[in-house]
């Protein structure tokens, strides 16, 4: 569905993506990770055609991404994270907008806004709305022409946590549908839950990449279990057959409070491949 | 064409809920048909209100209104959005000049109700090339701004300049004389004469040096910007 081939993208003498290949299959969700500033943006901006690269290739739907036409265009939905919506338009006024420019039927309208969870608020400005009914209202925007293929840059950026959780919700059951999903995000959690595969972006180039789970036993030098005793003690055993004994008796004095192996997650390992940890954009700005 | 529909009923709907921009669209009518009404010096000139404010209309409000939209938009990413939903350049473009020219024209045509009927084509006629002209040059103001406020910063002195220079020039020579190089002086002396017979050679070779000029700077401010 999409292909990259030794994508490169200097701004300046700065070299923002260095030889970035990958090929995402139909129906699938993929997940570029990095923190702020790894080319994120910059990528998905070059896949869709709004930014042009130094050097490489891209097909989309099979074609180089220059000779998508408009009907090819349409089937291809975008949600970045700077993207607005019209303040003094109602929620169903902005999507009445994109609906004529897709031609897609008014009912998908309300449908849309059921979906997001924002039917209520049909009739409500958008400068109205809440951070988080906002980015509701700019996925249903997207949700509503039913795309192919979806860009979501950093899509539960800064919402709370009920707000992530619907927007994953929409995001599998579109998954479901068979649309192919192309997500940034910096938040591990998230590329954990709903990514089949992911890419680790660091400087400009893909460090990793694979299956969240499958990145995460690739790393699990330690192989260590992790008890917390009844007792307040913390106990760090090996993971070998000795150890089963010594787990086994301690349950049976009930003396086990917690007990967890210590996979790395997909944080540690960027941390030990890149010596970096990620960070959310708010945490950039400030830095 | 399918698109440039869907901007100007964005736009329609819009207005009704930006009351700065609907301000600058029904203040000078509003203000022609009460002036008219209410006010008689003798010895003022026929219709002196509608042509005076008819001129400043046409210098003020397409220019800001088509610089402030574009800015809005630009400021707000709405505009990449549009962009991304194939929407063409040209297409938005075309959508916000009809959607401003066609109601600074439904206000030209309230600001005409005070002119007898055989005048009302010709003043809507000169109405109508004035506008456009500055339909333009807010156009290359709102590509050339990357926000409103940078939009407000330009479009300021323009529209001070080709508002209320043929204003001044009622009462100083030397500002006549310079005011002469805008199209807006040129139109207010063809309101004077009120007819198609007295329009002179001068006068279009201004406008029509006027709208190239804008056009050109529209063309070269796209290239550099374009939409984004």
């Amino acid at each position: 569905m999409i292909r990259a081939k030794r994508i490169c993208k200097s701004f300046g003498t700065k070299e923002v993506l260095s030889g970035i290949d990958m090929d995402i299959g139909d129906g699938k969700i993929f997940g570029l990770l990095g923190p702020s500033g790894a080319g994120k943006t910059t990528l998905i901006k070059i896949i869709t055609g709004q930014l042009a690269c130094d050097k490489g290739e891209i097909a989309v739907f099979g074609k180089d991404v220059a000779e998508l036409t408009g009907a090819d265009k349409k089937q291809i939905g975008i949600m970045m994270d700077d993207h607005g919506v019209y303040e003094r338009l109602s929620c169903s006024d902005n999507l009445k907008i994109f609906a004529d420019i897709y031609s897609v039927p008014h009912s998908r309208i309300s449908e849309a806004l059921a979906q997001v969870g924002l039917t209520g608020s049909a009739k409500k400005p958008a400068m109205k709305l809440s951070k988080g009914m906002r980015a509701r209202l700019r996925l249903a925007r997207v949700l509503m022409i039913s795309p192919k293929i979806l860009f979501l840059d950093e899509p539960t950026s800064g919402l709370d946590p009920m707000t992530m959780k619907y927007i994953h919700k929409l995001i599998i059951e579109h998954k479901n549908k068979g649309c192919t999903i192309f997500l940034t995000t910096h938040n591990m959690e998230e590329a954990t839950a709903l990514c089949d595969e992911v890419a680790l972006l660091n400087e400009g180039k893909i460090v990793e990449r694979g299956a969240p789970d499958q990145i995460c036993r690739r790393y699990n030098h330690q192989k260590k279990i992790n008890l917390h005793l009844t007792t307040g003690e913390d106990v760090e055993l090996a993971h070998e057959s000795a150890s089963a004994r010594e787990i086994e008796k301690l349950m049976e004095l009930g003396k086990i409070e917690t007990i967890h192996s210590s996979e790395p997650t997909l944080e540690t390992v960027f941390i030990e491949l890149t010596g970096r940890r990620f960070e959310t954009d708010e945490e950039a700005r400030y830095a | 064409m399918r698109n440039i529909g869907i901007i100007f009923k964005k736009q329609i709907k819009d207005t009704f809920k930006n009351k700065t921009v609907l301000i600058q669209f029904v203040m000078f009518p509003a203000m022609t048909l009460i002036m008219e009404h209410c006010i008689n010096i003798p010895d003022m000139p026929e219709f002196f209100f509608t042509k005076l404010f008819a001129i400043m209309y046409m210098g003020m409000a397409p220019l800001t209104s088509v610089a402030s939209i574009i800015a809005e938009e630009k400021e707000k990413n709405t505009l990449r959005v549009l962009m991304m939903a194939n929407v063409k350049p040209w297409e938005y473009l075309m959508g916000v000049g009809l959607y401003v020219w066609t109601l600074c024209m439904a206000g030209a045509g309230v600001m005409a109700t005070g002119i007898p009927a055989e005048n009302t084509p010709f003043f809507l006629t000169v109405m109508a090339a004035g506008f456009a002209v500055s339909i333009v040059m807010g156009a290359c103001i709102g590509i050339f701004s990357a926000n409103q406020m940078v939009a407000t910063s330009l479009f300021m002195p323009v529209m001070l300049v080709l508002s209320f220079t043929p204003l001044l020039a009622l009462f100083n020579d030397k500002i006549e004389k310079v005011a002469g190089i805008f199209y807006t002086q040129q139109l207010r002396l063809l309101l004077n004469q009120m007819s198609f017979d007295g329009i002179k050679t001068e006068t279009v070779l201004v406008v029509v040096v006027n709208a190239a000029l804008a056009i050109g700077l529209f063309f070269a401010a796209f290239r550099k910007k374009g939409l984004e």
